[in-house]
């Protein structure tokens, strides 16, 4: 009994803050393990359009982006559209035909997701388009966002 | 009793700043990263055309034409139509064997075929909604089909059976065509 009572009286009345740590570190791996580094750095503007009747990309890792729109020219202006893959610019819209090409022999369960600015025409997406056909990369996909969605 | 006390003793490590060394490095992950958005609607590309080999022929009734031009404006099988009308004519097309069975409409899903052009000048914007209108038919359809048959709703159906064995997916295949754009003016 009188143990009991010592015991008691030893209790400290603070809240233990020992495992804190541990819980931030769980915090900061999921942050870590979840988000993706923007690989690329973006020389035209693409804002997405929005639709309703999406899918997912399951596979992050079989995807390879194109990106279509207006060239950032600094300023907040804005020049004609481009395509830009990687970290370049194309200039030779055929050439989009070997790079995917080998992209595809890299990977060949390659999908292409088309980021294309709202504002963008049909004829340069149709463009891109053909030369994946002659590519061979035929799996693509339009990235969009969701209808209601906020703009980012 | 003694040593049990010197023990004690050594075993208080100052933990106090751990969390926030491990704080600032969560802040610094939250700053730096980007989610991306990784949704978008799928689509199977064709492969390229044979010069020596001439396209399948494609019966008439088995073909709906939509064509978006510059302004926006729609044309299904050369009437004028709205974004709004799109989806009912696609699913009305399609399943016309379970509906209208309209004569001038698709024999059976299978073989129904929807074929999209637009011109040059098209706006991405509106050809995306477009095609997200013919996606979302099919997806109401396919969704009828596995309440039909299976009481549950397609994503359901979708998640339980592999890509294979999907008969719903085979019952309304997304034969979806994308016609090389008009030059335009």
């Amino acid at each position: 009994m009188s143990k009991f009572q010592k015991k008691q009286a030893n209790t400290k009345q603070q809240v233990p803050t020992a495992a804190m740590p541990d819980i931030i570190f769980m915090l900061l791996i999921f942050f870590m393990v979840v988000t993706v580094l923007r690989e690329v750095e973006l020389q035209v503007r693409v804002d997405f359009t929005r639709a309703d009747n999406i899918e997912k990309i399951e596979q992050k890792r079989l995807v390879s982006y194109i990106y279509i729109g207006p060239e950032i020219l600094g300023g907040g202006q804005y020049g004609d559209t481009r395509v830009q893959i990687d970290d370049a610019l194309i200039d030779d819209i055929y050439a989009i035909r070997r790079l995917m090409y080998d992209k595809l022999s890299e990977e060949p369960r390659l999908i292409v997701s088309l980021r294309v600015d709202e504002a963008s025409e049909m004829g340069v997406v149709s463009d891109v388009q053909q030369e994946l056909r002659e590519a061979g990369t035929l799996r693509i996909n339009y990235s969009t966002l969701r209808g209601d969605q906020a703009p980012m | 009793m003694l040593l049990k006390k010197r023990e004690r003793v050594v075993g208080e490590v100052p933990q106090a700043g751990m969390a926030d060394i491990a704080f600032l490095l969560l802040i610094f992950f939250l700053v730096v990263t980007t989610i991306d958005v990784d949704t978008g609607i799928f689509m199977q590309l064709p492969p390229p055309p044979d010069p020596e080999q001439e396209p399948p022929p494609i019966r008439e009734r088995n073909l709906m034409n939509i064509l978006v031009n510059a302004q926006g404006l729609i044309l299904i099988n050369e009437e004028p139509a709205s974004l709004q009308d799109v989806q009912q004519l696609v699913m009305d097309f399609v399943d016309n064997e379970n509906r209208a069975q309209d004569p001038d409409l698709a024999e059976d899903p299978r073989s129904a075929i929807v074929s999209i052009k637009t011109d040059r000048q098209t706006p991405y914007e509106i050809y995306i909604d477009m095609l997200d209108e013919v996606i979302g038919a099919y997806r109401q359809l396919r969704n009828e089909a596995a309440q039909r048959e299976f009481g549950i709703t397609y994503r359901e159906y979708q998640n339980r059976v592999s890509r294979d064995d999907n008969v719903i997916r085979e019952m309304y295949p997304q034969n979806i065509s994308l016609a090389e754009p008009d030059p335009g003016s």
